[in-house]
């Protein structure tokens, strides 16, 4: 069964799961064998940014280790030979350039989505 | 070609995606799928005759049959005889009966 | 007459937040009065939508105890979404992600809800009829 899996909400309790939930569980089920593509598409193409990292964070003398490395969590997908797409309208809305971006990705214009989406089995909207 | 239900559950008013995922449904239709998309919760809002959603009117018209979601038009006193013309009331297990076609089921 | 269908949800909301809880319970249970079989993945907040230990309360804004008010419990939705199914032929199969249970603390669910990880969401989805993902905002 081939998924595609398009991911829009974002920075959605990003903090205080040290992840992106959904980055999370799609990496937790290409362990498990899954066969699945990404598109990222509204807020979410700015997972795809480089320069992205979370400033210090703490709360009264507690302070909170290993911050969420959102982007790396997204080039770690590419790594495991997920194919990553992002929704190029969506980047263009945000003003993102595409040199701000990590490698590896593949940019698809929203019209696209319909033909790229009749290319798998199920198709899951995050 | 593939066949989809969309459920759309936000309104154009709160959300600014709400139009990318009715231009979704659009494109999937003219991939030449069968589209339904069903509207549930404050989705309902746009479907009021003379709500300011164009696109929602717009979408009836151009290859997706727009369901809307009985209860939720009933818990905001939206009246059935009171729809953007091209919008069918439906009850919630018309996406249940979608499912069970196999059609691919997305949720917004 | 239809035959005899699975269907796999995934559920990410909290009980008490928002819409999207009932509208999915809905859905489970038009699944479960015609005797599907229906497994539900519960990950992040959606894990406390079984959890044995959600109470009633008195309202004194409507000046009712805790039997008048009869506040709605997720938990009880849930066990009887599952009583529904069984009764028609079907069965809910509920898992919890493990992860989140621990992180929220969230390990009392009712009878019938067992913990897992998203592989048994990854498994149950190819092995079902259906998918819908019913994600959080």
């Amino acid at each position: 069964m081939k998924v595609l899996n398009i991911v829009e909400t974002a920075y959605r309790a990003t903090l205080e799961e040290q992840d992106d939930p959904v980055v999370w569980i799609l990496h937790a089920m290409k362990g498990a064998g899954a066969d699945h593509s990404v598109v990222l598409s509204g807020n979410a193409v700015n997972y795809a940014v480089m320069a992205q990292g979370v400033p210090p964070l703490m709360f009264g003398d507690k302070v909170q280790k290993h911050a969420p490395h959102i982007a790396e969590q997204v080039a770690g997908l590419i790594a495991k030979g997920v194919q990553v797409m992002v929704v190029r309208e969506c980047l263009a809305a945000r003003g993102i350039d595409e040199e701000e971006l990590m490698d590896g990705l593949a940019l698809v214009k929203q019209a696209a989505l319909p033909k790229v989406m009749n290319g798998y089995d199920q198709v899951w909207h995050w | 070609m593939a066949d989809y239900i969309l459920i759309e559950s936000r309104d154009p008013f709160d959300s600014a995606e709400v139009g990318r995922f009715l231009d979704l449904a659009e494109g999937l239709a003219k991939e030449g799928g069968e589209v339904a998309l069903f509207l549930v919760q404050n989705a309902v809002m746009a479907a009021r005759h003379g709500a300011k959603a164009a696109a929602l009117a717009a979408l009836a018209a151009n290859g997706v049959k727009v369901l809307a979601d009985s209860f939720s038009l009933q818990e905001r006193g939206i009246s059935p005889n009171g729809l953007t013309a091209g919008i069918a009331v439906a009850p919630l297990s018309a996406v249940i009966d979608y499912m069970a076609t196999g059609r691919r089921a997305l949720w917004h | 007459m239809m035959g005899k269908k699975t269907l796999t949800f995934m559920l990410m909301d909290a009980p008490f937040e928002n819409a999207r809880t009932t509208t999915a319970l809905r859905l489970i249970d038009i699944a479960a009065r015609r005797g599907y079989d229906i497994n539900v993945f519960a990950y992040e907040g959606a894990v406390y939508l079984p959890l044995a230990a959600q109470a009633r309360h008195a309202n004194a804004v409507h000046g009712t105890d805790a039997a008048e008010e009869d506040h709605p419990l997720p938990r009880e939705w849930v066990a009887a979404v599952m009583q529904e199914a069984a009764r028609n032929g079907g069965k809910l199969d509920w898992v919890n992600c493990g992860l989140c249970v621990d992180e929220r603390g969230a390990n009392e669910a009712i009878a019938g809800v067992r913990r897992g990880s998203p592989a048994d969401f990854w498994k149950m989805a190819g092995a079902s009829d259906n998918v819908l993902v019913i994600p959080t905002r």
